[in-house]
């Protein structure tokens, strides 16, 4: 049986269709959400919080898009122990409505970065992930301004002792290698039961060899063999 | 009645903004600038006769939206 994805939409969101791409090169059938809805399709499998600018980072990223319809249909599904999967965007909005633990903070440097970067597999033993191995080295692009995760020093102990760092940004050989000032270089991070994804590189933009990298495949594919 | 929100990163959270424009002034011959620190500030109006009430309110508002508690503190003023 196929593969059921939501893909939620808000108004700013604009790597829906990537990502509705990049689930259906992988046999999955797709749905968008508009954030208007207040409930989840019966059946759905995974539901992923696009990456974009969600009401134009308004306010923080991700804030007012918490404040969403959806966003209460969503929650009572991750709170089920249905898969939610954050990329970018959707990350910032996981981490607001409190989904996820922590925050995106503006880069370090201040700038907006859009290139490939490298990230290291921390952890595969989730759904996410487990078409990976520990120490993997992903080449995904990146694309963000407010990337920089925060966390206070006792939910980084939380996260390492539940085993929720996911992937950190390092260079090719594994080496730590932090483009936006993220606490010990997290990419990515799930919730303590490990049915909740966020990261902020942009595994549906590499699904092609031809456009830089297919490492994004690996990445998504975890989703079905769950 | 008008409330006046600030909203600042902790202390303890790097503000890399207030960093950059702390360089920026000690460039540019400020040398008496030793932090500075940029934050946001949201004034909103509302139909409220009553200050406390008023301020319990936006209280509420800034735990669901105006601030972001996990990296930022506010502070509330109400004015009549």
């Amino acid at each position: 049986m196929k593969t059921k994805v939501g893909i939620i939409q808000f108004p700013g969101t604009n790597c829906e269709y990537d990502t509705q791409n990049a689930f259906a090169a992988l046999g999955c059938e797709t749905q968008i959400l508009w954030h208007k809805e207040d409930s989840i399709p019966e059946g759905t499998d995974l539901l992923v919080v696009a990456g974009g600018f969600s009401y134009g980072d308004y306010l923080r990223s991700g804030a007012i898009a918490k404040m969403s319809p959806i966003m209460k249909a969503v929650k009572e599904y991750a709170h089920n122990g249905g898969k939610v999967l954050g990329i970018c965007n959707g990350f910032q909005v996981l981490t607001e409505c409190g989904l996820l633990p922590g925050a995106l903070k503006r880069n370090e440097g201040l700038h907006f970065i859009s290139r490939h970067h490298n990230l290291k597999v921390i952890s595969k033993s989730n759904t996410f992930l487990n078409q990976c191995d520990a120490d993997d080295i992903l080449n995904i692009p990146i694309a963000h301004h407010d990337g920089n995760f925060f966390i206070d020093p006792q939910g980084l102990s939380k996260l390492y002792e539940n085993d929720q760092v996911l992937l950190k940004y390092t260079d090719e050989q594994g080496k730590i290698s932090n483009p936006n000032g993220s606490i010990d270089s997290i990419a990515g991070i799930c919730n303590k039961d490990k049915n909740v994804f966020g990261l902020m590189p942009h595994p549906e933009r590499a699904m092609e060899s031809l456009l830089g990298s297919n490492d994004g495949r690996r990445m998504l594919e975890g989703f079905l063999s769950a | 009645m008008k409330a006046i929100v600030n909203v600042f990163l902790k202390n303890g959270v790097l503000d890399s903004q207030g960093k950059a424009v702390q360089h920026a002034l000690s460039g540019h011959g400020f040398a008496t600038v030793s932090d500075v620190r940029v934050g946001k500030q949201i004034i909103i109006e509302m139909n409220e006769t009553n200050a406390e009430s008023a301020k319990a309110k936006v209280a509420q508002m800034c735990e669901d939206l105006l601030s972001n508690t996990v990296i930022e503190d506010y502070t509330i003023e109400i004015q009549a």
